[in-house]
């Protein structure tokens, strides 16, 4: 049985295992501890959700990923995808299975939480890259009534894209815009870590 | 008294800041710094700027001085954990952190009220060095 507590420590586990990577990535262009700082706020989250139920509902959860992840990243990540955990948290509230209509919510009030947060918006190569195209996508699927997973696997394909068009685009927003062109050629960490989490999402639920 | 709070991604700069603002401002002005996250090392911690937030404030609100990135987001964050009447009277300087915490915090010691810190602060900006 898939339940939101093993969903979440697979995509913890994800973002831990790519520590190294995400660090190189942000050592490119960035002040090189996105990896480190992604790392520690996750097993920082799951010391937090050990001590909950198997079978805890996913608001209480991701409000406790959510929280753990502001309290121990230290980086620019931790506000932000804390924001993002948090405001998803408040869209599943009381529901017991999560459909794709309401993935897509949850994943559009943590896009307006990173926004809020980070005054970003697309093409300003970050993780809103990654992010809004992997919504966009999930509209589509939705509405051409694919199943949630996969909607999940359009989303994933969709950051993936977006992934790869951070290479092509200036930094603007982050320590990263000190380096305005230079920064040309490298994709952005965070996007990277976004859609590290939706691909260990789906490769979950698949 | 308007209380200041200091927020660096290094303990150093935030401790430095309110070192240097407390020599010019009166020895009793409430200045907390926040820097760095709660193992010392860089980076800013939302937890840390609301406990420094609730402690700066004695019922005529806090100035907050940021340095860059995730530390301005990090107050930012911090602002909505707070008591939504306090964060009413806290508000983030326009200013930069050094020049601006300095004159913002002679004008807290002097007890005006924390619109006019911040606008002392964000003259800050034009200070001319050539």
């Amino acid at each position: 049985m898939t339940t939101a507590k093993e969903a979440l420590r697979v995509v913890g586990q994800a973002v831990i295992d790519k520590k190294s990577y995400l660090t190189d990535l942000d050592q490119a262009i960035g002040d090189g501890d996105h990896g480190i700082n992604m790392a520690r706020g996750f097993e920082s989250v799951f010391k937090k959700i050990a001590v909950l139920d198997d079978n805890i509902d996913l608001t209480t959860l991701l409000k406790t990923v959510g929280m753990g992840l502001i309290s121990s990243v230290g980086g620019a990540a931790g506000p932000l995808y804390g924001t993002a955990f948090l405001r998803a948290s408040g869209v599943c509230a009381g529901k017991t299975e999560i459909d794709a209509v309401t993935a897509k919510a949850m994943l559009d009030a943590a896009i307006k939480g990173i926004q809020d947060r980070g005054k970003a918006k697309k093409g300003e190569k970050t993780m809103l890259d990654a992010l809004i195209p992997a919504s966009e996508a999930m509209d589509i699927a939705i509405k051409a009534g694919k199943t949630e997973v996969e909607c999940l696997a359009d989303a994933v394909q969709a950051a993936q894209k977006g992934v790869e068009y951070t290479k092509t685009i200036i930094a603007t927003k982050g320590r990263a815009s000190y380096l305005a062109e230079r920064s040309i050629g490298h994709q952005d960490p965070g996007a990277t870590s976004s859609t590290v989490m939706l691909e260990a999402l789906y490769n979950y639920l698949e | 008294m308007v209380g200041i709070v200091i927020v660096s991604h290094s303990v150093k700069i935030a401790e430095g800041v309110k070192e240097l603002a407390l020599q010019m401002a009166r020895k009793d002005q409430l200045i907390i710094a926040a820097g760095g996250t709660d193992t010392g090392d860089i980076g800013s911690d939302p937890m840390k700027i609301q406990a420094a937030i609730e402690a700066a404030d004695k019922g005529d609100g806090v100035a907050v001085f940021a340095d860059l990135g995730s530390a301005v987001m990090s107050v930012g964050l911090a602002k909505e954990m707070i008591d939504p009447q306090l964060a009413q009277r806290v508000c983030l300087a326009n200013a930069p952190i050094v020049e601006g915490a300095i004159a913002g915090a002679v004008e807290a010691a002097m007890g005006s009220p924390l619109e006019k810190v911040l606008e002392t602060a964000y003259g800050a900006r034009n200070m001319e060095k050539q």
